[in-house]
């Protein structure tokens, strides 16, 4: 009964306050997953489609979830599976001072980022930009809780290798 | 220690683009169904809120901006988005009128917010012209209820588009100015600037 009398009660916030709060984690995560060449058009798409869907959704959703979920399905799946274009793990910058990537350790660990296989890219930045527990995680790129976190440790371990952050001088 | 700290953080300017670039499209797919804007006049910031079928709210500051997107959020719809360009008409109009220039809005309306008698009020409410007033009872009357006289306040005191329907030009019988949403000096204001015209 106090169910109904919540669910009633209880009403969706304007679309507005949803991009305002999320709409810079969104990107980051797209960022992440796709690169920056993808992730604007991947923003706008999951934007549009959460727009779409938004007066169906239960007032009391996880709002981030439920975009991740969003941004997953339509768009970094099916850019995933578009542009297959293997990452070049050789243009990472393991020497330090001869790149000028390498003076912006945010860039360098956006491309340690990129080079890593695409199940642990996602389960990354799933887990570290948009704050999902692993099982949502697991829920949305498949297999189970403990895989995804092993995924998770995995994707970790290879950035600890590949991403130095620039030492002070 | 979150091992992603350090990615880049999306500036303001990209997340504005990307805001326009989601209004564009929401109206191109018919989603969305509330836009707004503010605009500053004299009277403070007014809220600007329109539907695809015209203006649906004008707010004062006092009203609590917040408050009345969430009452449109529940009301008409939860696809709320800020879209300024999308009021640009209604903002020059709201601009003219403080100016001085403009008598008579000519602006879509949405009178979706206002129900029977009181939309009937509203209805007539635009008959009343620039520079003049009339009472409550007289706004009765034209609404085809003479002795809803109360009634015809209370819908002169919950209209949705205050200034563009000018709930302002309707003042008590014994003259005094009766109440206004926008408060007691607003109304006096409209007033003044309408009479200085």
């Amino acid at each position: 009964m106090s169910g109904c009398v919540r669910s009633r009660s209880v009403s969706l916030p304007p679309f507005e306050s949803i991009v305002a709060e999320h709409g810079a984690v969104v990107l980051r995560v797209c960022r992440a997953v796709l690169g920056p060449d993808d992730a604007e058009d991947a923003w706008s798409e999951t934007f549009l489609a959460a727009l779409r869907a938004y007066p169906r959704l239960r007032p009391d959703s996880n709002i981030r979830g439920w975009l991740i979920t969003i941004a997953h399905r339509k768009a970094i799946d099916g850019y995933r599976t578009r542009n297959r274009a293997p990452l070049a793990v050789a243009e990472l910058p393991h020497e330090p001072a001869t790149s000028d990537v390498y003076e912006l350790p945010d860039a360098a660990l956006e491309a340690a980022v990129r080079a890593l296989p695409d199940k642990q890219r996602q389960v990354v930045a799933y887990r570290y930009l948009a704050d999902l527990s692993y099982r949502e995680i697991a829920e949305l790129v498949g297999g189970t809780e403990a895989a995804a976190r092993r995924s998770s440790a995995d994707g970790i371990a290879t950035l600890r290798r590949t991403y130095a952050p620039e030492e002070p001088e | 220690m979150n091992p992603l700290t350090a990615l880049p953080r999306p500036d303001a300017a990209t997340l504005d683009r990307l805001h326009a670039r989601l209004v564009d499209a929401a109206a191109d797919d018919d989603t969305l169904d509330v836009a707004y804007r503010t605009v500053d006049t004299p009277l403070g910031s007014l809220l600007l809120a329109a539907t695809p079928a015209g203006l649906v709210r004008v707010a004062y500051e006092s009203e609590g901006h917040d408050a009345v997107l969430s009452a449109l959020a529940t009301k008409v719809s939860p696809r709320v988005l800020r879209a300024p360009s999308r009021l640009d008409a209604t903002a020059r109009e709201i601009d003219d009128y403080f100016a001085g220039r403009r008598h008579v809005f000519d602006l879509p309306l949405d009178l979706q917010l206002a129900h029977g008698f009181r939309r009937e009020v509203l209805t007539h409410l635009r008959d009343i012209a620039y520079g003049s007033t009339a009472s409550y009872s007289a706004v009765a009357a034209a609404a085809g209820r003479p002795t809803a006289v109360r009634a015809a306040a209370s819908a002169c005191a919950v209209n949705p588009l205050p200034i563009v329907i000018p709930c302002h030009r309707v003042i008590r019988s014994d003259g005094s100015l009766g109440g206004y949403l926008g408060g007691a000096a607003a109304k006096q204001s409209l007033l003044a600037l309408e009479s200085a015209a």
